[in-house]
């Protein structure tokens, strides 16, 4: 704030340098030029009236000639000096509209701004660089759930979406280089409230920067970055980014499940949902020969995926000169009918379009459909703007970057035991997994159930710390059930329990809790209300123990115990 | 030779001596003080404080900080003289003249510190 002051007074030096000398030699020639008063004699002017005379002129505001009828020597002097004060005047505000709309000040005002909206944060909030596709994605489902964030991108466009996007809560946005250190500062990585950075600008050199600067800074915060290439991912990795997304990676390694284990993934497929989200079918790839349109890091991870399941894979790249491209690889962009029949379109059981443009892989969509109906289609999609046209029921399965990144760190995020909790279940077997969505299904038919971590702890779960420190044994199964009726069990799944000997996936209900465990759970919202009574409210929790009432006062507790 | 320092020296130390001028005298004598002196003491610091504005270092913070003192003290000084001959019918009494030449003699302090800074700040480049 200080450089904005000095910045606009040093700016100002000239106009109220001249502001003041034209305002003192006008005043002064009032007093010096001889009047007349009413009585006809000479009368000079004080510098009281004359200073009142010319700041009035000034402003041409024109209350008239006073205190006498002014000498036509003193009219001459008025009239000379109107023109120069208002010119004056003119130069002064032109400047300091100038100033105002000054860049430099612009920028410096935001900052200010922004620096002061960050500090004021008081709740858990994360910092949110690059705010395109995925980060918007991401902003707008963090802001769903009323968790804050701060907001870093390079384009005021984007800042001034983010100002406009009709949400429940306010977050600061700045338009700045998230690589800066001082920006990430002025973002909220000192924060005390900050619990981690998100870096989703698009070039991954300036993502690894935001993780290094990070990590060095505040080597507590957690990092969570987006990267497109292997290198860049070792190197994140190499100085303790906690978590890097690769969205291609990702995608191709569920679908490599999608193979042989259709409920495992499906079980994941789950989890990416928002609740409330209608519950997808099991999805079975068809086996064979599969046709990869686009040989780019998307299609090289599926490509490998693809292989480890056992499927024939025909790629088609119109690049014949890319690095790895398997040697019977059909040079073509796969959007006209003599590639797709050259790659044997007619045998093939799915194609996937995995070129980097849109209207392409639209293309390759309808034309292999074309030749060949019964195709199973996997789509990349590459521009969100683009979702309505890979709506139309043309494509079995649709990938979009910024759709599978947004949620994979939603879910990181909000829910970090999810990922624990999904990849403890792909030790079981797809029978399990599909018991799993059966009791799913059952506790919320509607849709995805809600998903929530409770963490036993004096503030989180004030009943259970409680008495857990008096030495009561609590277990799982006394928080799933209602606590109106203890016969009654909630509509709600354990799925995760970890405490200091590990993290099991599915705990039974005897499992036994202690301080610091934290627990995950699906159910609907109403339960997990309900659940709150259990873990809050010692009576509650009180009666789902022992069947019955403790009494809450004093007064009840003195006439129990004189009663029996 | 600098034409800025030039202006910028002169400025200060002609603050200064027309605020000396005008406190010089007995300090209840209307006649000892003269208006127009006043009017350009009043003139010379409003300069020098709008040619201080802008300068970061501290010391061009406190130069600033004992020009705006002079102001205040300058413009209550022709505050009591308006109000003392033109809002009320006093009139320019011992006791008026008085405090008005007081309320100078305080702006001399403040202009005096601004020149001795001044004054340290060029010896200091000298050596």
């Amino acid at each position: 704030m200080d450089s904005i002051v000095f910045l606009i007074l040093r700016q100002m030096r000239a106009p109220l340098l001249l502001l003041t000398t034209v305002y003192a030699i006008a005043t002064l020639g009032l007093t010096l030029i001889p009047g007349m008063d009413d009585k006809g004699q000479v009368w000079f002017m004080d510098f009281f009236h004359a200073f009142y005379f010319v700041s009035f002129m000034g402003t041409t505001t024109g209350f008239g000639e006073i205190p006498y009828p002014f000498t036509d020597a003193q009219r001459m002097w008025a009239l000379i000096f109107i023109y120069i004060t208002v010119a004056t005047w003119v130069y002064t505000i032109g400047t300091l509209i100038r100033l105002w709309q000054n860049e430099t000040l612009q920028k410096a005002l935001a900052e200010h701004r922004f620096q002061r909206q960050v500090r004021q944060i008081s709740e858990p909030f994360f910092v949110v660089c690059g705010y395109g596709n995925t980060g918007s994605r991401l902003v707008k489902s963090l802001r769903k759930r009323l968790i804050r964030a701060s907001v870093l991108d390079l384009k005021q466009d984007r800042i001034d979406a983010l100002m406009l996007a009709e949400h429940p809560l306010f977050l600061p946005g700045l338009q700045a280089d998230a690589s800066t250190p001082r920006n990430l500062v002025l973002a909220g990585i000192m924060h005390p409230k900050c619990k981690s950075v998100v870096a989703l600008t698009d070039d991954n050199a300036v993502n690894l920067h935001i993780a290094i600067t990070v990590k060095v800074l505040n080597p507590e915060l957690k990092v969570i970055c987006r990267a497109d290439s292997h290198e860049i991912e070792a190197n994140m990795a190499s100085f303790g980014t906690d978590a890097i997304i690769d969205p291609f990676d990702s995608f191709a390694k569920d679908l490599g499940l999608a193979v042989d284990y259709p409920y495992q993934y499906m079980l994941s497929d789950w989890f990416r949902n928002e609740s409330g989200e209608p519950l997808a079918p099991v999805m079975q790839l068809p086996k064979g020969r599969w046709l990869l349109c686009g040989f780019g890091r998307f299609g090289r991870a599926i490509h490998r995926e693809l292989l480890d399941a056992g499927m024939t894979v025909q790629v088609i790249e119109p690049n014949k000169a890319l690095l790895n491209l398997p040697v019977n690889a059909v040079i073509g962009d796969g959007t006209e009918a003599v590639t797709l029949n050259q790659a044997g379109v007619g045998e093939a059981v799915g194609i996937i379009a995995g070129a980097d443009d849109d209207s392409n892989n639209l293309s390759i969509i309808v034309t292999a459909k074309a030749l060949n109906p019964d195709l199973f289609v996997i789509a990349r999609q590459n521009q969100q703007a683009n979702s309505r046209l890979f709506a139309h029921p043309r494509a079995e399965l649709v990938m979009e970057v910024s759709d599978v990144l947004a949620t994979k760190i939603r879910t990181l995020l909000t829910n970090p035991l999810v990922d624990d909790f999904l990849s403890l279940a792909r030790a079981h077997d797809d029978s399990w997994a599909q018991n799993l969505t059966e009791r799913i299904r059952k506790i919320s038919p509607l849709g995805f159930p809600e998903v929530w971590e409770c963490v036993i702890a004096a503030d989180s779960a004030h009943a259970v710390s409680n008495a857990l420190t008096k030495g009561t044994d609590v277990r799982v199964e006394h928080l799933t059930h209602d606590h109106h009726d203890r016969d009654v069990s909630l509509p709600v799944l354990a799925l995760l329990h970890s405490n200091s000997q590990g993290a099991f996936c599915m705990p039974s209900g005897h499992a036994s809790l202690a301080l610091n465990d934290r627990l995950l759970f699906a159910g609907s919202a109403a339960s997990r209300a309900q659940m709150q009574w259990n873990l809050q409210n010692e009576v509650a929790l009180g009666y789902i123990l022992t069947g019955a009432s403790l009494p809450q006062t004093w007064l009840g507790r003195w006439l129990q115990r004189s009663n029996s | 030779m600098n034409l800025e320092k030039v202006v910028f020296a002169f400025t200060i130390i002609l603050a200064l001596t027309l605020n000396f001028g005008f406190f010089t005298g007995d300090i209840g004598n209307a006649a000892h003080h003269n208006v127009y002196e006043l009017y350009a003491a009043i003139f010379v610091n409003a300069i020098a404080t709008i040619l201080k504005f802008g300068d970061r270092t501290h010391m061009g913070a406190v130069l600033l900080a004992a020009s705006l003192v002079a102001d205040i003290q300058l413009v209550a000084a022709a505050g009591v003289w308006v109000f003392a001959v033109h809002v009320t019918d006093i009139g320019l009494t011992p006791a008026t003249v008085a405090s008005i030449v007081s309320l100078a003699g305080g702006a001399v302090i403040a202009n005096t510190i601004s020149v001795s800074l001044l004054v340290i700040e060029t010896v200091m480049l000298r050596r």
